[in-house]
């Protein structure tokens, strides 16, 4: 009895098993598809010498034209086949062309370099192998013969090509150019130098804010969950709106925010204020250069991931069992001691989580750099870089190369992040 | 210590509220109105701080009576030490200087009047001292924050509204023309629909928003579910995998995916995104959803296996119905980032006709474009979604607090 139990479990568990599997398959197989294996795309091309333009693969490009035509009074003519490589990198091997003659027509002789020849009504020329933007053409002469008429079109048939091209995204052709490249480049320490302040001052901001709000949206007032979802706006609505409205905002020439300086008499000239890369300001008598636009990226950073910060800590403030707060409340202890001996520890957790994932996701960042400069003016982080290597300067190779540095940061991060979120089930 | 004494404490809330107040007002003044006024901060920072003072040392018995003759007496005060001039302007409208002085007077006043509410003229103890300061950083905060977040909105709305004519003669004058019917306040959003195709964008958007949250949900919700529920060899590790793949950014996998959708000639269209979208959100929604599913109690589904019911049953006729709340948690919070997403429709999409909303807007971004058809298709991609939050904000909150470390 206790046997038959058991392989009936067993049973049991193996459909369960097969079923577990066939659940989570197809989930498996899209994110394969789409994140894993571009990822290890991404490493394959980071490594390849290659360029934008070089995502088109080579081409024969053939062209039949008829010269002259075949008439009552005109017995001869002449049909010329002109073909070209349209790659300037690459070669083309094994190139064949065939084409299909009509009945009435025969061919007297054939004008070409290599070999071409004529069985029953095909054309078959075997033309190997063509230079990168070499071209060349082949001639035929034509004459009438006895099924000739008046409907006889020696062009009747395309003329098909059958030929070998290099791919350079499939072939074994490999470099270490692209790495070269962007670590000797000058600005790369720069680059790196801006992604590791922006996310960095980027989080922290949003960070400092947030408990900031949370600890004043806390408070029990009058139309409390209205203004907790007014606070959520910037992050709710899409990136594109809000970060056009800021560079309106802060135009040079018809921003509001020139204008009103220069009327409130606070400026004297118009401010760039995502266009100027450093702005010389002098603080008691110490004059430094201050990173403007960065800046302003890092405060629309700050304005845009706060109300996430906000909403975290928030939730997890209102998990604090109030009656330790009545307690301290009847010891006497003030609002300070209160927040600092009793809220902080049981903050610290979240906040230490959150800074780590928000610092991964910051890093990440492209949309809003990409969107407020462009990565110019001293703002150009490492994911703007990869859009500036692979498709500014069409150099795919090295914008992978980037893409390669970025993961290895996001690698390091993460084992942090698994190493916390443990400790602190978010 | 002087922070400590009452009196400091009233001529401090009081110069701070008049400071801040006239600052907003003054501002907004200008952008509503369109009157050229200048900011004068000392006239309300003595008038305040005054009537803080005055307030401590009364008696403090106030009524609806004693509001307005502190609001009337604040008033005065301002137009009293400006000599009647209280913007010192050349020649503004003094009906709306009156009104604008009212409303700033009120706000002073009544800030005032909550921020000393607890507050004795003499020595206070460290408790009422930090809960007096505590107030009024609370409410300095509260304004600021809520003002902050709103500027941009409010710019992106007015600016959207302005013909090109006076947006050049004043930047300032944000206030709505209505002198010429209310087809010309909206001339820049007709113009968008009419020549800018933007009827089509709304569309596409619409279109890939809905079918990711459809592919979204029929493949996360049997994957979670198999998570939370069922046994089997490499659970673990593919759980854990899942958060970590939702780590790896857009911004890697844009270069390779480039390639092979131009090969594979994916790229210029909208399925090509209906593929990737989906591949980004399924890792979070299966996060989200598994943490829910686990939460349902598990006896349930083995009385529903004793009476017969096959596993993909319990799926749709049990687990579906109990966790409602979370699933549409899960499908706003992916509509959101999906209507909102910017760098695969940027990179991906050439034709005119297959462009999203982020898509459409950014090629308005040129100067052959004025700048208020670039406000008014800000308005137009932003709206949709805050309709959205703002009906269904229980459950995107919910959905943002579980799922949206990402972003």
């Amino acid at each position: 009895m206790k046997k038959i139990v058991k392989r009936k479990e067993s049973i049991l568990s193996i459909r369960e098993k097969k079923l577990a599997y066939s659940l989570v398959l197809p989930t498996m197989i899209l994110v394969l598809s789409i994140v894993i294996i571009p990822l290890l795309a991404n490493f394959w091309i980071s490594f390849k010498p290659i360029s934008l333009g070089d995502l088109r693969p080579p081409k024969l490009i053939l062209k039949e034209n008829l010269r002259s035509k075949l008439s009552p009074t005109n017995d001869f003519a002449k049909i010329q086949y002109r073909y070209r490589n349209s790659s300037s990198k690459y070669y083309l091997t094994d190139v064949t062309f065939t084409d299909l003659l009509p009945k009435g027509i025969t061919v007297t002789s054939i004008n070409s370099q290599h070999y071409c020849d004529i069985e029953k009504n095909k054309l078959i020329c075997k033309l190997g192998k063509i230079e990168p933007k070499a071209f060349g053409k082949v001639i035929l002469t034509i004459t009438k013969n006895e099924f000739w008429n008046d409907d006889v079109n020696p062009k009747f048939h395309k003329p098909k090509a059958t030929y070998n091209s290099t791919n350079i995204l499939t072939s074994l052709e490999f470099t270490l150019d692209n790495f070269k490249k962007i670590f000797s480049a000058s600005e790369f320490w720069d680059v790196l130098k801006v992604s590791i302040y922006y996310t960095f001052f980027g989080t922290a901001g949003a960070l400092l804010i947030g408990l900031f709000t949370a600890q004043i949206v806390n408070r029990s007032f009058k139309g409390r969950p209205f203004i907790r979802g007014l606070l959520l706006f910037p992050y709710v609505s899409p990136v594109i709106a809000v970060a056009f409205s800021w560079v309106i905002l802060f135009d040079p020439y018809s921003g509001i925010v020139n204008s009103l300086f220069i009327q409130m008499e606070v400026i004297e000239k118009p401010i760039n204020f995502f266009g100027q890369k450093y702005t010389p300001i002098s603080i008691f008598g110490y004059e430094f250069n201050f990173p403007l636009a960065l800046s302003m990226v890092i405060i629309f950073e700050i304005w845009r991931y706060f109300p996430l910060s906000f909403l975290f800590i928030l939730a997890r403030i209102q998990s604090i069992p109030q009656d330790i707060y009545e307690a301290a409340e009847i010891d006497g202890a003030t609002p300070l001691q209160q927040f600092y001996y009793l809220s902080i520890p049981f903050l610290i957790g979240i906040i230490a989580v959150l800074f780590l994932l928000r610092f991964i996701w910051t890093f990440n960042k492209f949309d809003d750099i990409f969107l407020l400069t462009g990565g110019n003016a001293g703002t150009r982080t490492l994911t703007v870089n990869v859009y500036e290597q692979a498709f500014a300067i069409s150099n795919l190779g090295a914008g992978a190369a980037v893409a390669v540095v970025i993961f290895t940061f996001l690698l390091v991060f993460s084992v942090f992040f698994m190493k916390f979120s443990k400790k602190e089930a978010i | 210590m002087i922070w400590k004494y009452g009196i400091f404490c009233a001529i401090l809330s009081g110069s701070v509220w008049g400071t801040f107040w006239q600052v907003i007002f003054t501002i907004l003044g200008i952008l509503t109105t369109g009157q050229q006024l200048s900011l004068e901060i000392a006239p309300t920072l003595f008038s305040g701080a005054l009537i803080g003072l005055v307030y401590l040392i009364s008696s403090r018995n106030i009524q609806l009576k004693q509001h307005v003759i502190f609001v009337f007496t604040t008033i005065f005060l301002i137009y009293g030490v400006t000599f009647g001039d209280p913007y010192f302007g050349k020649d503004e409208n003094v009906f709306i200087e009156f009104i604008l002085v009212l409303i700033t007077s009120s706000f002073i006043w009544i800030s005032i009047y909550l921020s000393l509410k607890n507050v004795s003229i003499g020595k206070l103890s460290r408790y009422q001292t930090e809960k007096f300061y505590i107030r009024l950083l609370w409410g300095l905060g509260l304004i600021t924050l809520i003002l902050i977040t709103l500027i941009p909105f409010y710019i992106m709305i007015m600016t959207s509204l302005k013909n090109q004519q006076s947006l050049i003669l004043n930047p300032l004058d944000l206030s709505l023309d209505f002198s010429n019917g209310f087809n010309n306040l909206f001339v820049s959003y007709i113009e968008l629909f009419k020549n800018y195709n933007f009827h089509i964008f709304l569309m596409n958007s619409f279109f890939v928003s809905i079918v990711t949250v459809l592919i979204t949900l029929l493949f996360s919700i049997p994957g979670a579910y198999a998570l939370a529920r069922l046994k089997f060899p490499g659970k673990e590790w593919f759980s854990g995998s899942v958060i970590l793949i939702y780590l790896i950014p857009s911004i890697v996998l844009v270069i390779p995916l480039y390639a092979v959708f131009s090969q594979l000639g994916l790229r210029n269209s909208l399925f090509g995104l209906i593929i990737v979208y989906p591949a980004t959100t399924i890792p979070v929604a299966l996060y989200m959803l598994r943490g829910y599913f686990s939460t349902l109690s598990s006896e349930i589904d083995d009385a529903a296996i004793m009476d017969g019911l096959s596993r993909l049953q319990i799926i749709y006729k049990i687990a579906m119905p109990l966790s409602k709340p979370a699933i549409v948690s899960v499908a706003l919070y992916v509509f959101m980032i999906a209507w909102n997403e910017f760098l695969f429709a940027f990179m991906f999409l050439d034709d005119p006709n297959l462009f999203t909303l982020s898509r459409g807007i950014i090629s308005l971004n040129s100067s052959e474009v004025p700048q208020q058809h670039l406000m008014a298709g800000a308005v137009i991609a932003t709206i949709p979604i805050m309709m959205i939050f703002i009906y269904l904000e229980k459950f995107l909150i919910s959905g943002l607090t579980t799922g949206s470390v990402k972003g």
